[in-house]
């Protein structure tokens, strides 16, 4: 007997949906191993990364406010990704975005109130937006791949946070901490759960990829964002300017992660230090493809990776293992995912082994 | 030809080949005489290339014997093939653009042999076989008749004993055409046997010996061409009796309804031909004929009439009187002007889209399938019923993957699709390439009532054949400029050919590398 891959006549639908929870198992079970093959109880720290925060209800805030940031940047980036944009950079944007955010913030002083949020928030679109249309102009203007560029704009980002907390923005009464002073009430996001930290953005977190799936499947932009993704050719000769596309699927990437950026900031932190950048934006980029580039997929593949975030806290004290497991857990889904994607357009079937032929000519 | 005694050069006994889709190939059976020229012929699908690809050992057989000189054979690769004996001349050939003559032929070569050594065999091959060819000319100053040259020598280099041929006169000049033929008879008189694939019927009537004809994967009949017709051999390929263009004898033309005046334009990348000066008119109810060899600015012209490509001057294109040149495609289609490019899938349409939303591409804005920037699902769907209802297109419904379709369902779609719009001006380029003699006729009569309607067509084509049957009118695009129109009625086969050949047939070393 041996495995053969066969084409399929259509992508199957079941497997689009079967395989990011085929991943995820997947990837339980070989962390169970793995850990256990280091001695460490590698059940216990599965159930702890993966259940425990979904059974523990004083756990349930923390992964909501942890899904939010990923779910939104999730959104924009797979808008890009079906668009085949690879913006790799969400991390820096939604930096500067929690920077433009804050500098509405200090701009006002005292002065806060719904306007003033709701000023921070653009301002954090708007400075999200402009950290990746460098390298939408880079790529469209040039061809550089904005891979590489909206990659290294990251580190430009953590550099430029890294000034503006430790200079100008630094909080005169932090006892020389680099960080900005903290957010007072007045321009801080609502609490929409009371007795939680349940913040506003958790909600825009829930309603955003509804808007999002609206768009991208019954929208002209999301019909042209899919064709330029699938055929450029096919995208021009029905008069869609890929170039256009390429730009706005990009900013709209950026743009939603300095959204995530400024909500994490006025909702959650309250507070910009050099810890500000915890890697929300590439984690984002393992939550769309667990999402299948979906705007719903996303939404579920958020909560995944937030609970994987929570639950490897929780596994840091139970089993005594470092919070980066966490990290190792969500790449080998991300690897795990890739992986079975071949499962969509192949079947495995298992045939008899070939009897060996004679070979002509020799 | 006398009959020898001497086994067949090759037999194939119950081939057999199945795909996920069905069997290829249905126990096909016949052989080839030593110095015998074999054609086979079957419409797209039937199962040639799968049962060539097997006889040069792309492909294994499921089922079924290959027999070579009367010895039972398994072809394992190409390289097997080789050594047996077989060469084969593809469609599509495999060169690299910016290497030498010599150069290419050395890296398909199996064995290494010395460059001096080489050029002496390949001088004296061409010499044998009277084939032009400059073997440090660079690939990409050369005409597709002089890069088919390429592959046959390569092929011709190894001794062949049976020379397999892919299409090889679609991309050819009528004189090109004749060339090759006196190359391939000559071989045949040495001995040389040759399995001939085509489609064109009057080649295959002038230059085989015997004729194979398959049919959804099953051999339908082995006869010999000259006794049959062509009619007879197109009938036996497609099980039915083919059907003539039907159009009325006394067609009027109206005013024009497409100009073209002065239209020069470059389109971006390094190996797109630019358009220089090119002025027709097409008038309405007329059929205007793009006749050329590929590659000399036919697909500059059909993204120039588009608007994929947008002309620098505004009034180098007009459409029903309003000049359209300075706009983009989407623009151009609500003045009334379709088109249907060469490419199908990744052009015309979208591989892995549904004819739902591949039927969106094109038509959205025409019959309002968008309202307040949201597509309407439901009338998308409707018009894709109906463009598959009107042209008879084979798949499952409207939510069928473009992809799944074959290619003569796909193009029938995707020409429905643009027809059904009512368009004043269609420019379609190869409407038939690569699409079976049933769905060619179709599309030609689709073509034809368009017309009747009173739109003006546009149909560049590398057929000659389908132009001269299909069209009013007929101009000759070389190197980005176009001739001077000519009625179809009046036209000579050789000017014709004359023109497509330029200053790149014979005598075209003028032409610098």
């Amino acid at each position: 007997m041996r495995l053969k891959l066969e084409k399929r006549q259509e992508p199957s639908m079941a497997m689009l949906i079967a395989t990011p929870i085929l991943a995820v198992v997947a990837t339980m079970f070989i962390g169970m191993i793995v850990f256990d093959f280091l001695g460490i109880d590698g059940f216990r720290a599965v159930i702890d990364i993966f259940l425990t925060p979904l059974l523990a209800s004083y756990k349930w805030q923390d992964v909501a406010v942890k899904a939010a940031p990923l779910i939104i940047i999730a959104l924009g980036l797979s808008v890009g990704n079906r668009a085949q944009v690879w913006n790799i950079g969400a991390e820096g944007q939604y930096i500067i975005g929690a920077l433009a955010a804050a500098g509405v913030g200090i701009a006002f002083g005292p002065v806060g109130g719904f306007f003033v949020i709701l000023l921070m928030i653009i301002a954090g679109m708007i400075g999200g937006s402009a950290w990746a249309a460098v390298p939408a102009v880079l790529r469209t203007r040039f061809n550089v791949n904005e891979i590489l560029s909206s990659l290294m704009l990251t580190y430009v980002a953590a550099q430029v946070l890294s000034y503006m907390v430790g200079g100008p923005w630094k909080d005169p009464n932090g006892r020389n901490f680099p960080a900005t002073a903290p957010l007072t009430e007045a321009q801080s996001l609502p609490i929409v759960v009371p007795g939680t930290t349940i913040h506003l953005g958790v909600l825009i977190a829930l309603i955003l990829p509804f808007v999002f799936w609206l768009v991208m499947s019954r929208a002209v932009f999301g019909y042209q964002v899919r064709v330029v993704g699938s055929s450029p050719q096919a995208a021009r000769h029905g008069g869609f300017d890929s170039r256009r596309t390429i730009i706005s699927t990009l900013m709209i990437g950026g743009a939603m992660a300095g959204l995530a950026g400024a909500l994490e900031f006025t909702g959650a932190l309250k507070a910009i230090n050099l810890g500000f950048p915890s890697g929300y934006g590439f984690s984002a980029i393992i939550v769309s493809f667990l999402g299948r580039l979906h705007p719903i997929g996303c939404l579920i593949a958020g909560i995944v990776l937030a609970v994987t975030y929570v639950g490897g806290q929780v596994a840091q004290t139970t089993v005594h293992i470092p919070n980066a497991t966490a990290g190792i857990f969500q790449a080998m889904m991300l690897f795990l995912i890739l992986a079975s994607d071949i499962l969509i357009r192949y079947r495995v079937r298992f045939v008899p082994s070939a009897k060996p032929q004679a070979v002509a000519g020799e | 030809m006398e009959p020898s005694s001497l086994p067949p050069r090759l037999e194939l006994t119950g081939i057999t080949k199945r795909f996920p889709g069905g069997l290829a190939n249905d126990h096909v059976g016949f052989a080839v005489r030593p110095g015998e020229i074999h054609a086979l012929l079957g419409e797209n699908g039937a199962g040639k290339s799968t049962l060539v690809k097997m006889i040069y050992g792309i492909m294994q057989p499921d089922a079924g014997e290959i027999a070579w000189n009367g010895q039972r054979v398994t072809i394992q690769n190409p390289k097997a093939a080789r050594r047996l004996g077989i060469g084969m001349v593809f469609q599509h050939f495999s060169l690299f653009e910016a290497m030498t003559v010599l150069e290419n032929i050395a890296l398909g070569m199996d064995a290494n042999i010395p460059a001096r050594a080489l050029e002496a065999k390949i001088l004296q091959v061409m010499g044998q076989y009277g084939l032009k060819l400059d073997p440090h000319r660079i690939v990409s100053t050369l005409s597709v008749g002089e890069r088919q040259r390429i592959e046959i020598v390569r092929a011709l280099l190894l001794n062949p004993k049976l020379l397999i041929m892919d299409e090889p006169t679609s991309v050819l000049t009528p004189q090109e055409v004749e060339q090759l033929f006196v190359v391939l008879r000559q071989l045949a008189a040495e001995g040389c046997s040759i399995l001939y694939i085509s489609h064109k019927l009057h080649e295959i009537k002038a230059l085989c010996d015997t004729a194979t004809i398959l049919r959804g994967g099953k051999l339908v009949d082995t006869c010999d061409p000259k006794v049959e017709t062509s009619r007879s051999m197109a009938e036996k390929m497609i099980g039915g009796s083919l059907k003539d263009i039907q159009r009325s004898a006394d067609r009027g033309f109206g005013p024009a309804k497409l100009l073209v005046k002065g239209l020069s334009l470059t389109p971006p990348g390094a190996f797109a031909v630019a358009l220089r000066d090119i002025s027709f008119a097409v008038r309405a109810g007329e059929i205007f004929g793009i006749a050329g060899v590929a590659g000399n600015g036919q697909n500059s012209l059909l993204l120039a009439l588009s608007g994929e490509e947008v002309a620098p001057d505004h009034g180098a294109v007009v459409v029903n009187g309003d000049a359209v040149g300075g706009l983009a495609a989407k623009e151009r289609r609500l003045k009334g002007m379709a088109s249907v490019p060469e490419e199908r899938n990744g052009h015309a349409a979208v591989p892995t889209f549904s004819l739902t939303d591949n039927a969106v591409l094109t038509a959205r804005d025409r019959l309002g399938m968008v309202r307040a920037g949201l597509i309407d699902a439901r009338a998308a769907r409707t018009y894709a019923g109906e463009v598959i209802e009107a042209f008879s297109v084979k798949a499952t419904g409207p939510g069928a993957a473009a992809e799944s379709l074959s290619g003569g369902n796909l193009q029938k779609y995707i020409m429905g699709r643009e027809i059904l719009q009512k368009p004043q001006v269609l420019v379609v380029s190869q409407p038939t390439w690569g699409v079976d003699a049933g769905a060619a006729a179709a599309i030609h009569q689709a073509l034809v009532d368009l017309a009747a309607t009173g739109s003006a067509i546009v149909v560049i084509s590398q057929d000659l054949d389908e132009l001269l049957s299909l069209c009013d009118t007929l101009a000759v695009i070389n190197e980005g400029r176009l001739s001077a129109p000519m009625k179809v009625a009046d036209a000579r086969i050789e000017e014709i050919g004359l023109l497509m050949g330029g200053i790149h047939g014979e005598g075209g070393s003028t032409h610098a590398a």
